[in-house]
């Protein structure tokens, strides 16, 4: 006991002079060490005097972390991806208003704005989807690159790629949101499940996409650019692309209310859009797409422009308030139909990719007619876009707690009992589809 | 009177902890499982549960991945604890200690090497596709989940079973041979059953474990189980959906079921010894063709449970690796980032140090007094303490933001939740049910009747603890120490909701903030590393000591 003691003791010795600390500037961020470390060092440099404490949490954890502390709020400024984590501490009043005075930034990137119109938040890199793949992945199993979406959903890739959860991550919902609005409700969850059918995985991350594509573990994996961008910039044998369906969306920061230092946040949020700021997205680490039109004359080569290529991000109006009100419902619906039955589904299209190979050239008549019915069940939806839509409806999926009289229409109606329903209707249509393949086989 | 003075109050001090630092956070968060819209009480969301397939599907799979893990892990655990405790075998402290490295899975970068090597497109299969043209499917699906699991908890059973075999008196020993008993059976009749507490111990953690775990599900992506359904709708639909913590209640009572389950395989059975004589049992030496056999199985169990951490070590010094069976280039570089960032070595050292000193205290007063003193509500202290296996790490870190937030240190005026010592009491209410159950084992086989004379003769409680039982008990309180300790340092789920500054923030956590980038793979991998080898050295140290005071008494019984 005394050596345990003893040994107890000199760690305490040998790290208590670790805990004291000092801060002028604390920032709760979802960025990672090599986005955040540098803006901190570059900015310290520029200014001696302010000291950066950053934070890193998970976008959900960080929002979770400012709600709860914001009775005795010590954190200057909320720093992360997606938009729709703002649009949560605006609503509920967490935030500050803040406009830069640094000039020289557009309106727009893509169809999306830069900046929160009530300057609650402000857009400081931007952002959009993409397919990026395993180069050594393609040439073992004999693959090609793909190009746009659609080419996901082709047989070749059965088993061969990956997608994060849209309610695992902002970026990805942003995704599936564009899919649907570009394509139609209906059209849109078709597609998504078709390329859904490939997957090898879902993966509970959004960082587990590029770090199954980069290990080799699946082949061509959903990611949002920057992602794509930094693996080839790390020396990843990786590429990356566009497709035309994407959008374009800016990662934003913004001001806490009542945050402590309120002028050095306001300080940090200028220095993100200065030139020098602007600049270290570059970084082959980052690589994130600037806002400043200006600093793309510093870009390498091949680094994509959403300022002079107007093929990207521009083929869809994102309409932001459709996307808002049925945030939830899309992600709930994701995992009910994909996520959670991704074993089922895959049976399902495999055993329609087994009886379209078969079929072939033939004009079996009962035999497509079969086939088609089959796909037709897959793609087969829960809910019309109507009731999607329908902001009552809409109101059992918010995230704060629901009270029966908030719900109104459907009171007394469960999330947990709406999504048993539908679980049941797609494991019913997908292993009813394995039937109809089945049959269409025997036809043949 | 003094005594009972001085346990009742200790005993209710640890209950007012677990309370406090257990109890409250949890119950600040669960009770929302037990409301309706109206915030009236209901039990209708646990019928929603029961309503839904993929629930019941999910409550299917988690108790078949638990049990069938257990089955595994005692396939990896038995021989290595046998061959070791019970022979003369050379190298069985480092044996021993290697054993028990598969706990520490730092997070996210261990997934990444797994993958790399069992993945399928990871080393394993690559050669396999290369040379014989198939692949095994290692980390896909339920049977992926059994394999990952068994491989990261199989040391549990280990270390508790090591603890039991050196616990067994060797004079049972002796006398069943000198009545004739031998080989076979006398492994049946007397060291099977004397070893049982440990060995229960230890399988009813790994069944806990792995029917609450979060991780490995979620690294290989399968759903279909109850703890990352918990996870994924507190995370998704909002930490206020009730079917998250209804799911949570349900793991906590399976939890605690098993928890009695294993109580009543232990129960009506006396597995005390008298004498402490010669301790452990008779070292016998191999016949020469089954050293050779068993050299062969513990190293291939080593091989194989060690793996992860072998490719671990070839990322933190690898460039690139994609897709092929080795990186591309091996560099130092990556141990740069550790040395500039050394503070997270030094947090964690002594976070998970305090946590676990504490783990082992309360673990000795709360197994005392519920095996050897009649005060009431006894077993409730175990079972709380217990239950904290079964809580989300994210739904206990928010727990303590909720109750800990508002209220201010008295010195400088900041949240009492964002102290840095609020990390180390969580990490002690994660890890005490490792300490507990290796002093629960360990106090089982000491007989009180070792107390009850030094009793008679007048000893005082606290020279009775110091003087009979934390000496015969050193071998647990070290295993519980060592369990709680290691485990702790690569904790992040509940630790990562109460950081507050990166300058107090512990290992687990650089290693997640470097994950999430492409680059920070090989730095993160180099994190892992050094945590790794700061609780194999410590390991490997204490098994030292245990071994080491083993001798000594071997030797006094022997003058």
């Amino acid at each position: 006991m005394k050596k345990i003691l003893v040994l107890f003791i000199s760690f305490v010795l040998f790290a208590s002079n670790v805990l004291a600390n000092s801060g002028n500037v604390v920032i709760v961020t979802s960025f990672p060490k090599d986005l955040s470390g540098q803006f901190k060092a570059a900015f310290e440099a520029k200014y001696p005097n302010i000291t950066v404490e950053v934070v890193g949490k998970k976008t959900t954890a960080g929002i979770k972390y400012i709600q709860e502390t914001s009775s005795n709020n010590g954190t200057d400024l909320f720093w992360a991806s997606a938009p729709d984590a703002f649009e949560v501490l605006k609503g509920d009043d967490l935030l500050a208003k803040y406009t830069s005075k640094v000039e020289g930034i557009p309106d727009l990137v893509g169809s999306y704005p830069i900046n929160d119109p009530q300057g609650f938040y402000t857009g400081f890199a931007a952002a959009g989807y993409g397919m990026m793949w395993n180069t050594r992945y393609l040439k073992a199993n004999n693959l090609p690159a793909p190009k746009e979406w659609i080419d996901m959903a082709d047989p070749i890739y059965f088993g061969h790629t990956g997608m994060s959860a849209p309610s695992r991550s902002g970026t990805t919902h942003l995704t599936v949101e564009t899919l649907l609005q570009g394509d139609g409700f209906d059209a849109g969850w078709g597609k998504m499940k078709s390329i859904a059918a490939n997957f090898k995985t879902v993966t509970a991350r959004s960082f587990g996409v590029p770090d199954g594509v980069n290990s080799g573990d699946f082949g061509v994996g959903i990611v949002i650019d920057f992602f794509g961008l930094s693996s080839i910039g790390s020396g990843f044998p990786v590429g990356f692309v566009y497709p035309t369906v994407t959008t374009l969306v800016p990662a934003n920061i913004g001001v806490i209310k009542n945050a402590p230092n309120e002028k050095n946040a306001q300080l940090f949020i200028d220095f993100l859009l200065t030139p020098e700021g602007q600049e270290i997205l570059l970084d082959p680490k980052i690589r994130r797409l600037p806002v400043n039109p200006k600093t793309y004359a510093k870009a390498p080569k091949d680094f994509p422009n959403p300022f002079k290529d107007s093929s990207i991000g521009a083929a869809v109006k994102f309409d932001v308030q459709l996307s808002k009100g049925r945030y939830n419902l899309v992600n709930s619906l994701f995992d009910v139909m994909i996520t959670y039955r991704l074993d089922d589904l895959r049976a399902a299209m495999s055993a329609i990719y087994k009886a379209e190979a078969k079929l072939g050239n033939s004009s079996n008549a009962k035999a497509k007619k079969l086939i088609a019915e089959a796909r037709a069940l897959v793609s087969a939806l829960p809910i019309t876009e109507a009731k999607a839509n329908d902001a009552e409806f809409n109101k059992i999926f918010k995230k704060k707690r629901k009270k029966a009289k908030d719900i109104e229409k459907y009171a007394g109606t469960r999330q947990a009992e709406v999504e048993a329903e539908w679980d049941k209707f797609v494991i019913d249509n997908y292993s009813n589809a394995i039937k109809k393949a089945e049959e269409a086989i025997k036809a043949l | 009177m003094f005594k009972n003075l001085f346990l009742k109050s200790t005993a209710l001090f640890i209950g007012l902890f677990l309370l406090i630092f257990l109890a409250v956070p949890i119950f600040q968060v669960f009770y929302v499982s037990f409301l309706d819209q109206n915030g009236h009480f209901t039990l209708l969301n646990f019928y929603d549960f029961f309503q839904n397939a993929l629930f019941i599907e999910s409550f299917y799979n988690s108790f078949y991945v638990a049990s069938m893990s257990v089955v595994l892990a005692s396939v990896f655990a038995l021989p290595l604890a046998y061959f070791t405790s019970r022979f003369n075998f050379r190298g069985s402290v480092i044996i021993q200690s290697l054993g028990f490295i598969p706990l520490i899975m730092p997070p996210f970068v261990g997934a990444v090497a797994m993958k790399l090597l069992f993945g399928s497109n990871g080393s394993i299969n690559l050669i396999l596709n290369d040379w014989f043209g198939f692949k095994i499917p290692f980390m896909e699906g339920l049977n992926g989940v059994i394999f990952v699991e068994s491989i990261h908890y199989f040391p549990f059973i280990l270390i508790n079973l090591i603890t039991s075999l050196n616990n067994i008196d060797r004079t049972m020993e002796e006398s069943a041979q000198s009545l004739g008993s031998k080989g076979f059976g006398l492994f049946r009749k007397i060291v099977l059953p004397l070893s049982m507490p440990g060995y229960v111990a230890g399988a009813s953690l790994v069944f806990l474990k792995v029917f609450d775990d979060l991780g490995t599900p979620l690294l290989l992506d399968v759903n279909n189980m109850l703890a990352p359904q918990a996870y994924l709708r507190i995370s998704s639909i909002g930490i206020n959906d009730p079917m998250g913590y209804v799911i949570g209640v349900i793991l906590v009572l399976t939890s605690i079921a098993a928890v009695y389950v294993a109580k009543l395989a232990l129960g009506g059975k006396d597995y005390s010894m008298l004498q402490k004589g010669g301790g452990g049992m008779i070292k016998r030496d191999f016949l020469p063709y089954q050293k050779y056999l068993a050299y062969f199985v513990v190293f291939f169990i080593l091989f194989l449970v060690l793996s992860p951490h072998i490719a671990l070590t070839l990322l933190s010094f690898g460039t690139i690796w994609s897709f092929s069976v080795l990186p591309d280039a091996f560099t130092v570089q990556h141990y740069k980032a550790v040395f500039e960032n050394s503070v997270f070595i030094k947090n964690t050292m002594l976070y998970c140090s305090i946590a676990a000193f504490i783990d082992v205290v309360l673990a000795f007063f709360i197994s005392y007094i519920v095996l050897r003193t009649k005060i009431i509500g006894r077993q409730l202290l175990d079972y709380i303490a217990m239950s904290a296996l079964a809580i989300p790490g994210l739904v206990l870190g928010i727990g303590y933001l909720r109750t800990f937030y508002s209220i201010n240190l008295p010195w400088d005026n900041t949240p009492l939740a964002s102290w840095w010592f609020m990390i180390v009491i969580i990490l002690a209410v994660r890890r005490l049910p490792y300490a507990l159950r290796a002093c629960n084992a360990v106090l089982m086989q000491i007989s009180k009747y070792l107390e009850e004379s030094a009793e008679s003769l007048g000893a005082q409680k606290i020279s009775i603890f110091r003087k009979i039982l934390i000496p015969l008990m050193t071998g647990g309180l070290l295993a519980g120490f060592i369990t709680s300790f290691s485990t702790a340092t690569v904790e992040l789920s509940a630790t990562i909701m109460l950081v507050s500054t990166e300058s107090e923030a512990p290992l687990a956590y650089a290693i997640y903030s470097y994950m999430q980038t492409a680059a920070g793979r090989g730095p993160g991998a180099a994190f892992g590393l050094i945590g790794v080898l700061i609780v194999a050295v410590g390991t490997y140290l204490s098994q030292l000591i245990i071994e080491k005071k083993y001798k000594q008494r071997g030797m006094e019984a022997k003058v």
